[in-house]
C-alpha cells in the first residue's frame, strides 16, 4: 500500500509571531521555519505503518516556495521514500493545495493520504477535507487512532463530547490530531540518508491547477491586548477581588 | 438572497453554538434559515424553531444523517447551497469536518473561524493562534464560513416561531460508517458554554488531583473543568477537556487557570475570558501576563484554602 503525505513549511511553533508594521501580513524574514507540527504527526504515522508491515512506499509532498525542500528533506529523515515539491511563489489558500494534491493522488494512486489537521500559521483545518472532497473519497478528521483493517480503517478521531470511532472504505483520507503519535527525533545517519532520496519538483501549471487566491487579505493587526492585571497576595485577597471588584461570583 | 445556518445538534437539543452562529448570520443582512440535518431529529427541530430571528428551519430526517458523518452531510448541503448567499456553520468539531468538505464540492475557498463581519464579503479571522487577526475579503458567489462561537453574543433560544419545512437528503455515500462514540459524562456544564471554568495544567501532576483538589473549586463555583495540552498528553484528563489553539475555544466571565504556565497556544484559547484568574507557583510563568488577578504559590495548598475561603 502506497501511502501519501502532504506536508507544510510554517513558522516554527516557538516563535514568537510579529506583525508587519505595514499591516501586509506577518514577519517571516530571517524567523526559524519548521514543518507544521501536524504534518510531522502525519509523517509519523506513515513511517509506522510501513514498519508494521501495512504501507510499501511514503511518498511526501509539499506545496509553496523553493525551502519547502528542507521540510520535504527532514520528512524523508523521518523515514518517507521520496519526495515531490510543488513549487510556486503565489500565495496558496486550502482549495488550491487541495487540487494540486488532487492531481498529484490522480497520479500516484496512494490508497491513503494523511494530512495534519491544520497549519498553525492560517489555522484554516480546510485541505484534507478538501482533498477528499475533490476525490470523492472518505475522510476521518482529527485522528487520534489508526488501524487498518483490509480494504478499511478504523479511524479513532477527537470531537468536542469525547471521542468517535469512523470505519472509512480505502482509498480515504485521515488528518491527524496531537495524540495520534509522538514523532521521533531525526538522527544524523537518517538525514545524510535523507540527502539521497528522491525528491522532484513540479509546478502547478504542469499539473493544469489554477492556484489564484480566492481570498484577498485586506489587512493583517495585531489583537488588542489584554491590560496587565496585578498579583494579590493570597486566596482571601482574590475572593474578594472576584466579588466586589470584578463581580464574577 | 437567504443566509442558512447549519444547526449542532444531538437530534434533542440545539446547542447554544447554534445561538451565536445565527448571531453571526444577523450581521450579514437577509433571511436565516437553519438546517438540523439528524436522524428522529424532531425535537431538535422544535428546539430550533424558537430561535430568535430565524425565519424558516429545513429538516433533513434519514438514518444516515443521525452520525453527522462528513460525506453524507456536505452532500446534502451541496444540495441546499446554491439558494443562499452565505452558509454558516459553528467552528465545533462537526462544523469543522463538514464545511470543507461541502466548500471544495462547490469549488469555494471556505472561510475558517470568523470573529467579526466587516460586510457581506469581509470577515475578520484569527490567525497563528489568534497573534494576528486577517481581514479577508472572498470573492466567491457563495461564503461557506465557520463561526468562532466566542465572538457572537448568543441570540435568544425562545421567543421564534419559524415554520419547520421537511427536505429530502441525498442517499447515504456509503463510503464510511459510524462505529462507536465514547462521551465523556459530566454534570458539568459543557466547557464551551460555561460561564466559569477551571483549567489545570502540568502543576496538577496528577489526574489524581484533578478530582481531589481541582474538582471541589469547580463544585464550588458551579463551573465546567478544562485542561491544558500538557495536562492532556500527560493522561490526566480526556481529549476534550483541553482548551487552546487547536483544542475548545472559550471565553466564559471567570477562568481560572491552576498549574498552567501559559504557553501560547493555550492562551490562544482562553484569552478572550472576561476575567482571568492564575495560581502558579512561578512567578515569571506567562499566564500572569494575561491574568486580571494572580496568585503566587503551591497551588495544592491555594486552591484548598480558596474552596474554603468561597465558602464564608
Amino acid at each position: 500500500m502506497k501511502v501519501l503525505v502532504a506536508i507544510k513549511r510554517v513558522i516554527d511553533f516557538n516563535v514568537k509571531v510579529r506583525v508587519k508594521a505595514d499591516g501586509s501580513g506577518v514577519e517571516t524574514a530571517n524567523v526559524k521555519m519548521s514543518m507544521n507540527p501536524f504534518d510531522e504527526i502525519a509523517v509519523e504515522e506513515a513511517v509506522r505503518l510501513k514498519e508494521a508491515g501495512a504501507a510499501t512506499e511514503i511518498v511526501v509532498v509539499s506545496c509553496g516556495a523553493q525551502a519547502c525542500q528542507e521540510t520535504l528533506r527532514t520528512a524523508l529523515a523521518i523515514g518517507a521514500d521520496r519526495a515531490i515539491l510543488v513549487e510556486t511563489a503565489t500565495e496558496l489558500q486550502p482549495l488550491a493545495v487541495a487540487k494540486l494534491l488532487q492531481k498529484l493522488v490522480e497520479k500516484e494512486q496512494p490508497k491513503l493520504v494523511i494530512l495534519g489537521k491544520q497549519a498553525i500559521d492560517d489555522d484554516a483545518n480546510q485541505t484534507g477535507q478538501m482533498l477528499a472532497a475533490l476525490l470523492g473519497w472518505p475522510q476521518a478528521t482529527f485522528a487520534s487512532k489508526l488501524k487498518m483493517e483490509g480494504e478499511k480503517a478504523q479511524v479513532t478521531r477527537e470531537v468536542d463530547g469525547g471521542l468517535e470511532t469512523l470505519s472509512i472504505k480505502l482509498p480515504a483520507v485521515v488528518t491527524t490530531d496531537l495524540r495520534l503519535n509522538e514523532p521521533r527525533y531525526v538522527t544524523l545517519p537518517n538525514i545524510m540518508k535523507a540527502k539521497k532520496k528522491a525528491l522532484e519538483t513540479l509546478k502547478p501549471e504542469g499539473l493544469g491547477v489554477d492556484v489564484t487566491p480566492r481570498l484577498a487579505t485586506i489587512k493583517v493587526v495585531e489583537p488588542s491586548k489584554r491590560k496587565s492585571g496585578m498579583k494579590v497576595a493570597d486566596v482571601k485577597a482574590l475572593v474578594d477581588k472576584l466579588r466586589n471588584d470584578a463581580k464574577v461570583i | 438572497m437567504a443566509v442558512l445556518v447549519v444547526a449542532e445538534h444531538d437530534n434533542k437539543t440545539v446547542k447554544k453554538a447554534t445561538l451565536n452562529t445565527v448571531a453571526a448570520a444577523q450581521k450579514l443582512g437577509g433571511e436565516i434559515h437553519v438546517l438540523v440535518a439528524g436522524h428522529q431529529a424532531g425535537e431538535a427541530a422544535k428546539a430550533a424553531s424558537g430561535i430568535s430571528g430565524v425565519s424558516k428551519i429545513l429538516v433533513a430526517d434519514a438514518p444516515h444523517l443521525g452520525d453527522f458523518l462528513a460525506e453524507n452531510v456536505a452532500a446534502l448541503l451541496v444540495q441546499l447551497a446554491k439558494g443562499y448567499s452565505h452558509v454558516l456553520a459553528p467552528a465545533t468539531s462537526n462544523g469543522k469536518n463538514v464545511m470543507p468538505r461541502a466548500a471544495a464540492l462547490l469549488d469555494v475557498q471556505q472561510i475558517s473561524d470568523i470573529s467579526a463581519v466587516e460586510s457581506a464579503d469581509t470577515f475578520v479571522r484569527p490567525i497563528y493562534a489568534g497573534n494576528a487577526l486577517a481581514t479577508v475579503k472572498s470573492k466567491d458567489p457563495i461564503k461557506l464560513i465557520t463561526v468562532r462561537t466566542t465572538a457572537f453574543d448568543a441570540v435568544a433560544a425562545s421567543g421564534g416561531s419559524a415554520p419547520i419545512e421537511s427536505i429530502s437528503a441525498p442517499a447515504d455515500s456509503g463510503l464510511s460508517a459510524f462505529v462507536s462514540r465514547e462521551v465523556s459524562k459530566s454534570e458539568r456544564p459543557e466547557l464551551t458554554a460555561a460561564k466559569i471554568i477551571v483549567s489545570g495544567g502540568r502543576g496538577m501532576a496528577s489526574g489524581e488531583n484533578f478530582k481531589k483538589v481541582l474538582e471541589p473549586l469547580a463544585d464550588k463555583l458551579g463551573a465546567a473543568m478544562g485542561a491544558s495540552r500538557a495536562a492532556v498528553d500527560a493522561g490526566f484528563v480526556p481529549n476534550d477537556w483541553q482548551v487552546g489553539q487547536t483544542g475548545k475555544i472559550v471565553a466564559p466571565d471567570l477562568y481560572v487557570a491552576v498549574g498552567i504556565s501559559g504557553a501560547i497556544q493555550h492562551l490562544a484559547g482562553m484569552k478572550d475570558s472576561r476575567v482571568i484568574v492564575a495560581i502558579n507557583k512561578d512567578e515569571e510563568a506567562p499566564i500572569f501576563q494575561v491574568a486580571d488577578f494572580g496568585v503566587v504559590g503551591d497551588l495544592f495548598q491555594l486552591v484548598p484554602s480558596l474552596v474554603e475561603e468561597l465558602k464564608k
